[in-house]
């Protein structure tokens, strides 16, 4: 089995590059990471399908030896379409994890308040994105304390 | 029969989708939900019955040949596994279903728990049924995926933290899991599992043994098998009550039941046994000793989850009949007892606020009938005779002996202690929370509880429930119902087991079923 050795080393540079990204702390980056050793492991699904060749399972088209092999290629497209849905995943729960962050200790209260005269309040401020720094602005007045720095630099 | 075996699949995919259009309706989800699971569960034990004396029923889906298409093999295994799935699955929803009645959280994120419970079940049932490995791995996604939105549901400061360390330990497991399937398509040129089975034979020793040990690291991480454990403890007791008694008693068992398929399936001819045994060992050992640190009852429950899967892994790793059959028992007495133990504990924080036995007391004066539900489950779980958890040990240890290494008493004696670690944490429980009174609580000290590691996003009492809805207790009863027939119903079981275990003393079986007409 011939192997293209760019495709090579491209796999092997994306896996050095995720993985040590995947290790920062950010969840941001860990995410970048995870994307990037996906992408690897699709690349390393593509190569062991063997060398390229025309497309598959077209009759008349070709002969069968010249055919790339389809599997693979089935393989990798649900991988790539798996990877995409829990990318959308994660990057809710950083945008989660950002907006308790920027919170507080507040942050861990706020969607839990189920009574009546907050609940509505809570809801609006979760509701729209547009509002998130009106809402921030609001929630910060309303808590007695302060993120501080520190904090916000950790958790980001 | 070959209709029915899909329909495992599909019904709980399609409720999802409907719950989903339903979310305004909060008991019309949960009729379609009961439904769902309860077909499911008929339907499990029928094809269990007919697997049982008529064989494998094997479906290519879209009647494309197996090496080409897609296979669904039911063996015994596999609807053993579905059936107790679906079981513990519907006991858990009507339990959930009684919580938010109660709580009266109609509007709260809740209305998606329905839909991703069933993707879960959906996705659990698939890996369970799977005839391809890439198919194993679509299964093990689709319930992954659901279990990041269940883990993190309501998305509180602590369930995201916890989540976060959850859902990165998965992808790279299942990244490691993608990377297998592609060595694996890369050396033998197929996916279906029955033909890599058979091709796999023909490779170099060496090149079977890292094909089967970059598998196994991927199911390890899944089952919680030391070293890759650390996160399950942290991850699962942040959940509600529901999903941690799912996540307990059901994903474990899934990288388990991956692992016997690997083991005895795929790579016959590779001996892992002795690195397996020290594995279950440390498991066992070291799973156990993290429990005993614990006041939270629920973290407690996590190392013990963490601990008993060593029982599993010892019985794999024994590979003898003997063995698999105890350890196939071993699997449905331990998804059972710890899905329900998790729900007693659910029940107890209600009653008392808390789940740490630092703050807890006098539970048995306020809820004697809860307090019998947890006992039962903890003696089953500690291993106390005549119940199902002594009984599976009993049978792990006589096929240990029967292997008669040094190793393999080593193993042995380690398991009776961690029965006997097991039931000292349990009991400590017990005393703390249950048996002493209320007025004890405050101001009681003693240097065994003070060393005790509290659960670091434990918020203290929360407020105490005035009464217990009756579908959660209801709920509650009849999953330990179940455990307690899983005990007097031990010996048509064991039977059971032992012809799932037969299956595979002939590693043809498995193959012969999926090609019946011999492979190509």
């Amino acid at each position: 089995m011939t192997v293209s050795a760019t495709l090579v080393i491209l796999m092997a540079v994306l896996y050095a590059v995720g993985i040590t990204v995947m290790l920062e702390r950010s969840l941001t980056r860990v995410l970048i990471g995870f994307m990037l050793v996906g992408n690897a492991t699709n690349l390393l699904i593509l190569i062991v399908s063997g060398p390229s060749g025309s497309a598959p399972i077209v009759t008349g088209t070709a002969s069968d030896e010249s055919m790339a092999d389809p599997v693979p290629q089935v393989l990798m497209l649900t991988a790539i379409v798996i990877n995409f849905g829990i990318t959308a995943f994660v990057l809710a729960l950083i945008y989660r994890s950002w907006w308790l962050a920027q919170l507080g200790d507040q942050g861990d209260s706020v969607p839990d308040q189920h009574t009546e005269d907050t609940h509505a309040q809570t809801e609006a401020i979760f509701d729209s994105v547009d509002l998130d720094g009106e809402a921030l602005q609001q929630a910060l007045a309303d808590s007695d304390e302060h993120p501080d720095d520190d904090e916000k630099e950790k958790r980001s | 029969m070959t209709a029915i075996l899909p329909l495992i699949v599909l019904i709980p995919l399609f409720a999802a989708a409907l719950a989903l259009v339903l979310g305004a309706y909060r008991r019309a989800q949960v009729t379609v939900s009961a439904l769902a699971l309860t077909s499911v569960s008929v339907l499990a034990a029928i094809l269990l019955v007919h697997v049982d004396r008529h064989g494998t029923v094997v479906v290519d889906v879209g009647a494309w040949d197996a090496p080409f298409g897609i296979v669904l093999v039911a063996d015994r295994l596999a609807i053993i596994m579905v059936l107790i799935s679906a079981l513990m699955l519907l006991g858990v929803l009507l339990f959930a279903a009684g919580q938010g009645i109660a709580d009266g959280d109609r509007d709260t994120p809740v209305s998606i728990f329905h839909p991703t419970y069933l993707v879960l079940a959906a996705g659990l049932f698939d890996a369970f049924v799977a005839g391809d490995l890439f198919n194993m791995y679509v299964g093990f996604e689709m319930l992954l995926s659901a279990s990041y939105v269940l883990l993190t549901l309501a998305g509180t400061g602590a369930r995201i933290r916890a989540g976060v360390t959850y859902i990165i330990i998965s992808l790279t497991s299942s990244i490691i899991f993608l990377a297998s399937i592609a060595f694996i398509y890369a050396a033998t040129g197929t996916v279906t599992i029955a033909l890599i089975a058979e091709r796999v034979r023909d490779l170099p020793a060496d090149v079977q043994l890292i094909l089967c040990i970059s598998l196994l690291v991927a199911f390890c991480v899944k089952a919680a098998v030391f070293p890759m454990s650390f996160w399950l403890p942290d991850s699962y007791p942040t959940a509600p009550a529901p999903v941690t008694a799912v996540f307990a008693g059901l994903l474990t068992k899934v990288g388990v039941y991956a692992i016997i398929r690997t083991d005895t399936v795929m790579f016959t001819d590779v001996n892992i046994d002795v690195p397996l045994m020290v594995i279950a060992l440390l498991t066992l050992l070291i799973g156990v000793l993290g429990a005993l640190a614990q006041a939270d009852i629920k973290r407690l429950l996590s190392f013990t989850l963490v601990s008993h899967i060593g029982y599993m892994i010892f019985g794999i790793a024994i590979g003898s009949q003997a063995a698999l059959a105890a350890t196939i028992f071993y699997i449905i007495h331990h998804i059972s007892v710890q899905t329900t133990l998790f729900l007693a504990t659910g029940l107890v924080e209600r009653i008392g606020g808390t789940t740490s036995i630092n703050r807890l007391g006098g539970i048995l004066k306020v809820a004697p009938f809860v307090s019998v539900l947890f006992f039962i489950g903890a003696m089953n779980l500690g291993g106390i005779p005549p119940f199902s958890g002594f009984l599976g040990k009993v049978g792990l240890f006589e096929a240990g002996v029967d292997l008669g290494t040094p190793l393999a008493y080593v193993l042995i004696g380690a398991g009776a202690l961690t029965s006997l670690l097991t039931l000292y944490a349990l009991v400590r429980v017990w005393n703390m929370a249950f048996w002493r009174s209320e007025s004890e609580v405050e101001g009681y000290s003693s240097p065994l509880l003070n060393s005790l590691a509290e659960d670091p996003e434990d918020q203290g009492l929360t407020v105490k429930a005035k009464r217990v809805p009756a579908l959660m207790l209801t709920a509650s009863t009849g999953m330990v119902a179940l455990t307690v027939c899983l005990t007097i119903f031990a010996g048509p079981l064991f039977d059971l087991a032992a012809r799932t275990a037969s299956d595979f003393e002939v590693s043809s079986t498995y193959v012969d079923a999926v090609f019946p007409g011999g492979v190509q």
